[in-house]
């Protein structure tokens, strides 16, 4: 087990990349603390799945180092990594049983068959498949294969990293739970650095201590779940975590203070004078409906989401979501929207800007 | 669900049906006419029942064709097939060499049989051929016309230079359509080259191959014309296959009878061993995903 260290990285598919588009990841400096467990989440298409394998070694990148500890591994091949990765669709040895499928990469390294029988017989409890070891793997459900799957990735005890790669996207949503509390577990015991890959935001949210948010080939934040509800680091964040996402305004930042078409919102924090697009964001859930104070409102729809109302607004010609909670009476009355102004981040080209003491 | 029944659409297979009765169940009626009966000309046919096949089935002849014929079979398949999945390993799987190595390997699938057995005839001469002529400069005494060894190995090598293709294309295209989340996997696994091999491609062929194989055998069984027009059977009868003897027996002596009884079971042969073979596969198949 080690700590992975991505220096200078970035790769391309491409055989001479000149500008930035011609990147699939971008250059990046990131580290990966031994034994957590990481949720790496983005769009379809952001550079995921690549920078996976890279870290797995499937992949090797077009510039930059990998370090496992203080290890270059940049160049070394995957079987000498000793990383664990599952895919998203399975991927079994159809001609052996559930059980070497299962032992496949512990004889591969040549380990005690003794040892080989218990461990399997663990994996195998875990992933809830003791019952069909004997079996094909040809012919299994997917589900059940994917199960497999999984069980290999996790059957060596000494692997650096597990890495996942939206490993769920075939099992049935009762077995999505129950598979997602087992890594859980397995992170608990064993403290394999574990990152897990996924578009899921309740799935990243749920399993990672540490959430790492990707967007167009780069890190754009990397926090708990709560840093990336409270500040994004990038109006993607705000947009793709939270549901529904943040609310953006374009406005004119001046100290403490935002413009919107002449009208006026206090800022938590003092900034200094910004260049470029500047937007302030604001989460659904910290937008109140008041008589009078705050921004004029126009209420387009309401609906009811159960725990609480979601109205959909139009503020100044801007689109906003606010979250009304239950019980609160939605008159004609209510003709202002405000915002608390501690929760207010402010964005100037996407990126957030921290305030000064207002 | 609630099926309609109507037998009226048999008579759509009705067209088939007359097609296949005139081009191949009426032709194979008057080859078992010819079984049943002899004759001296003249349309004048006297009923003799099995005589013909009893002659057949104890003729040291047919059965000295019958085990050359085996012979051939199970050499080239031992050949062809391993030699054709190694040519498909090897093959670049994309880019400009990957479409050379395809045209390629299709040319001798392409060119007409006697056409290859010409090729080689020539080819194999010690006076004007270059193969035949190169060994025979290096000191080999090889002769194909007068050594029984020989022309099994110019036989043989010839229809590997013109099938081996088949096997290797086959085979190609069942590798092709394995996705690469299988080789990965086996990276991460730490298999080995041969466990790649053995777990991940072998069975992935698996239908192709079955294919290939039951293609080479049935047409390795039925060879005709390339030995025919490189060795025409010789020398003596030690290249004479089945067809060749069938061909020298009907078309060379007239004996109608016992050609015609040699040709059915011949035909049958070939039906029972594929048909064997086939549900053997298929069986296992079953097993598998049980």
């Amino acid at each position: 087990m080690a700590q992975i260290t991505l220096q200078n990285l970035a790769h391309s598919y491409l055989p001479n990349p000149g500008k930035d588009a011609d990147f699939a990841l971008k250059q990046m400096d990131h580290v990966w603390q031994d034994g957590g467990a990481y949720a790496l989440l983005g769009s379809s298409g952001c550079g995921k799945t690549t920078l996976l394998n890279i870290i797995s070694g499937l992949l090797r990148p077009s510039q930059g180092r990998v370090l496992f500890g203080d290890r270059d591994v940049t160049d070394a091949p995957t079987a000498a990594r000793n990383i664990a990765q599952v895919f998203q669709f399975p991927v079994v040895y159809d001609t052996m049983t559930v059980r070497d499928n299962l032992a496949f990469p512990l004889r591969n390294r040549g380990m005690d068959p003794t040892y080989i029988a218990a461990r399997v017989q663990q994996i195998a409890q875990m992933i809830g498949m003791e019952d069909t070891l004997s079996r094909k793997a040809q012919g299994l459900t997917a589900d059940a294969k994917q199960k497999i799957s999984l069980g290999r990735g996790m059957v060596r005890e000494d692997v650096n990293a597990i890495l996942f790669d939206e490993p769920l996207t075939v099992i049935d949503p009762h077995m999505k739970w129950e598979l997602r509390t087992q890594l859980k577990k397995l992170h608990r015991d064993f403290g394999h650095t574990m990152i897990y890959v996924t578009h899921d935001q309740t799935e990243a949210l749920t399993f990672a201590d540490k959430v790492v948010v990707m967007y167009d080939g780069r890190v754009v934040q990397m926090g708990t779940p709560e840093e990336l509800f409270e500040t994004p680091a990038h109006t993607f964040v705000g947009y793709f975590i939270g549901s529904p996402g943040m609310n953006l305004l374009e406005a004119k930042i001046d100290g403490s203070r935002a413009h919107l078409q002449g009208q006026s919102v206090a800022l938590g924090a003092s900034y200094a004078p910004l260049a470029g697009c500047t937007q302030i964001g604001i989460r659904p859930e910290y937008a109140t409906l008041t008589r009078g104070d705050g921004l004029p409102v126009r209420i387009k729809r309401v609906e009811d989401v159960g725990r609480h109302r979601l109205i959909r607004a139009e503020v100044l010609g801007q689109p906003l979501s606010i979250v009304a909670p239950e019980g609160q009476e939605i008159g004609a009355d209510l003709t202002h929207v405000a915002f608390a102004p501690d929760r207010i981040n402010v964005y100037a080209d996407d990126w957030r800007v921290q305030g000064g003491t207002a | 669900m609630i099926k309609t029944q109507n037998n009226k659409a048999w008579f759509l297979v009705l067209p088939v049906l007359v097609l296949v009765a005139f081009s191949a169940v009426l032709p194979l009626m008057t080859v078992v006419n010819y079984a049943v009966n002899d004759t001296f000309g003249n349309n004048q046919f006297f009923w003799v029942g099995l005589e013909w096949f009893e002659e057949m089935v104890t003729s040291s002849r047919l059965h000295d064709a019958l085990g050359r014929q085996i012979l051939f079979s199970a050499i080239i398949l031992a050949i062809e097939v391993p030699l054709g999945i190694y040519i498909a390993l090897n093959m670049p799987k994309s880019g400009f060499w990957a479409s050379f190595c395809l045209v390629l390997m299709s040319l001798p699938l392409l060119i007409p049989f006697n056409v290859v057995g010409t090729i080689w005839q020539i080819f194999g001469r010690v006076d004007i051929g270059l193969l035949g002529h190169t060994l025979a400069a290096l000191g080999f005494d090889y002769n194909y016309t007068n050594d029984p060894f020989d022309a099994w190995m110019t036989v043989i090598v010839m229809d590997v230079w013109h099938w081996t293709s088949l096997v290797a294309l086959l085979a190609y295209a069942g590798l092709q359509s394995i996705p690469q989340a299988y080789y990965q996997a086996a990276r991460i696994d730490q298999a080995s080259r041969w466990a790649v091999f053995r777990y991940i491609e072998l069975p992935k062929m698996k239908g192709v191959l079955l294919i290939a194989i039951l293609l080479r055998f049935m047409d390795s069984f039925m060879i005709y014309t390339e030995p025919f027009v490189v060795t025409g059977g010789g020398p003596g009868n030690s290249t004479t296959f089945l067809s060749i003897d069938l061909v020298k027996m009907a078309i060379g002596q007239f004996d109608l009878g016992p050609a015609a009884a040699f040709s059915l079971m011949y035909f049958l042969v070939i039906l029972l061993v594929s048909w064997v073979f086939f549900t053997v596969m298929t069986n296992l198949d079953r097993q598998e995903s049980k």
